[in-house]
């Protein structure tokens, strides 16, 4: 299968911390992708460079072929092509749960209001809140606030999909609920990039795990192989810690 | 795993959504009961003596009553130019406060603390007596200037303050949806800076329509002044005083009153989480 995203050489310092170091992923169209590491490894800052909320220092980042770290790159054209799920949800306050995700496709994508509201509506429908587009987010739980942040994401018709520990805010009894969703996406086959320490979720959609560390990749393999017989001494020791 | 969902450094807690009001009369909340009967019992106590002290002795009442409007008139256009003039210096000092550019923030910050630091009855005089005849000002710009300035720097902190609210989160989905950071800004940012800010900016116009009773030292002829003025004709002290007294109560009060209502409008919908 093709390249879909590319990611050559990555490196970004924040002063004198090295959040990544050299770090090329190659990712196929459909594929899902989990990355872990322990705290301050680089994950977000990786996930954060893909769409360019963080510019990197050097390295290149290709999307469908096209440069997302060229300085002439047109940077909201990709964005809309990336969605991007947040640990902390970041819905919009001030406004409803049907308008947090048609605000995007009207005002960027400049859609009729009516094709966006259909679309929100069937979207909602998929992620099980299709009674609660009048809510105003802080009336939701939030279980129910990420899977109204992922139909946000996914209205703006995305061809990669970006989570940064998107279950990490939630209490337990609602990460499955928004697991189920995730999964869901995997299998219609969009391209997912996950940063997540749910090995539920690795074990049932994962195709590959990335094991990141200060900055660098240590190692990659597909679940069972990256579970049952990882290679590297660091990698083992962090499996310890959270299995 | 993370306990709090804001705990992630992407997105600033924010415990300073409501920002506090120090001044001005006590806002009658809906659940608060004794306040708001004490709110009812000011109100409607002082129009009631408003009302029926002209009824029951016209003189000196009700010609108190019918001198003062033209202060009345005064005090508010001082009051509504200033508190103009006040947003927009305080806007624009705001946003130096959160500027990343070293020197625009050092004076905006410059400007906030001598400004607080100094009284406003000061600094009247000191716009009126020291700069007046240098800046050619009248009694009712200079005051206008004084104020405007001086309310600026309470304004610029309030700005500062709901802007600083936004959770960082907020711009950056709005940016990882696409959006300009201008779109972003409009759509997003100061729709919900609005709604923490308009609270605290309707109790600074209280703050300044009671402050602006100072302005009578300066040959303005506000509603004070012309108190001032009926009472040292006629040597009706009291009766004058009082009237003004009911006066601005009357007026705090109501504006108060409309300030906690808008907080309670906008409190399901303005919150940031
Ligand atoms: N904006 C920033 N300014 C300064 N340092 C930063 C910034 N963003 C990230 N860092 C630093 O870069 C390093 C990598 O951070 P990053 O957030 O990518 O780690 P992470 O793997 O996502 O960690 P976590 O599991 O805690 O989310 C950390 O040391 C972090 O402190
Ligand atoms: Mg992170």
């Amino acid at each position: 299968m093709e390249k879909y995203i590319e990611i050559i050489d990555a490196v970004k310092n924040f002063g004198s911390v090295r959040a990544l170091q050299g770090v090329s992923i190659t990712v196929k169209k459909g594929e899902v992708v989990l990355i872990i590491g322990p705290s301050g490894s680089g994950k977000s800052t990786l996930l954060r460079s893909i769409n360019r909320l963080e510019r990197l220092d050097s390295g290149r980042i290709l999307i469908d072929g096209e440069s997302v770290t060229d300085p002439g790159a047109d940077i909201r054209h990709i964005r809309e092509e990336v969605g991007m799920v947040f640990q902390s949800f970041n819905l919009f306050p001030h406004l409803t749960v049907l308008d947090n995700i048609t605000l995007a496709p009207i005002c960027v994508l400049k859609k009729n209001k009516d094709e966006a509201i259909e679309t929100a509506r069937r979207l909602l429908a998929k992620v099980g809140l299709s009674d609660k587009e009048k809510a105003w987010p802080e009336q939701l739980s939030g279980g129910q606030q990420q899977r109204v942040a992922i139909a946000r994401a996914l209205a703006m018709n995305p061809k990669v999909m970006l989570f940064d520990e998107p279950t990490s805010a939630l209490d337990p009894e609602m990460i499955k609920e928004v697991l189920d969703v995730m999964t869901e996406l995997a299998r219609e086959g969009m391209t997912m990039l996950v940063v997540s320490h749910e090995m539920g979720f690795a074990r049932a959609a994962a195709h590959r795990i990335i094991f990141m560390d200060a900055g660098q990749i240590v190692e990659e393999a597909p679940p069972d192989t990256f579970f049952t017989s990882p290679r590297e001494e660091r990698t083992r020791k962090f499996l310890e810690h959270i299995l | 795993m993370k306990g709090s969902p804001f705990s992630d450094r992407n997105s600033k807690t924010s415990d300073k959504t409501t920002i506090n009001v120090t001044d001005g009369t006590l806002i009658p909340l809906k659940d608060e009961g004794s306040l708001l009967s004490a709110w009812n019992i000011s109100f409607f106590g002082a129009i009631a003596l408003l009302v029926l002290l002209p009824i029951l002795s016209p003189d000196p009442y009700l010609h108190i009553l019918s001198f003062v409007p033209d202060g009345l008139v005064a005090t508010f256009s001082v009051t509504l130019i200033s508190i103009f003039f006040a947003l927009l210096i305080g806007l624009f000092a705001g946003l130096g406060r959160i500027s990343q550019n070293r020197s625009i923030n050092r004076i905006a910050t410059v400007y906030v603390e001598i400004i607080r630091g100094i009284p406003l009855l000061v600094q009247l005089f000191y716009i009126y007596y020291a700069l007046g005849p240098l800046l050619r000002l009248e009694g009712p710009s200079a005051a206008i200037v004084a104020m405007s300035v001086c309310y600026g720097a309470y304004m610029a902190e309030i700005f500062r303050a709901g802007m600083q609210a936004i959770p960082r989160g907020q711009m950056e989905a709005a940016l990882a949806l696409g959006m300009s950071r201008s779109m972003a800004m409009r759509k997003i940012i100061i729709p919900q800076t609005i709604r923490i800010i308009l609270p605290p900016i309707g109790n600074e116009f209280i703050a300044l329509l009671k402050d602006s009773s100072l302005v009578s030292i300066l040959a303005v002829s506000d509603l004070l002044r012309r108190g001032r003025e009926y009472a040292s004709t006629t040597f009706r002290y009291f009766e004058s005083y009082t009237v003004i007294a009911l006066i601005y109560l009357v007026m705090t009060l109501f504006f108060s009153r409309l300030v906690a209502m808008m907080e309670e409008k906008l409190r399901h919908r303005g919150k940031v989480h």
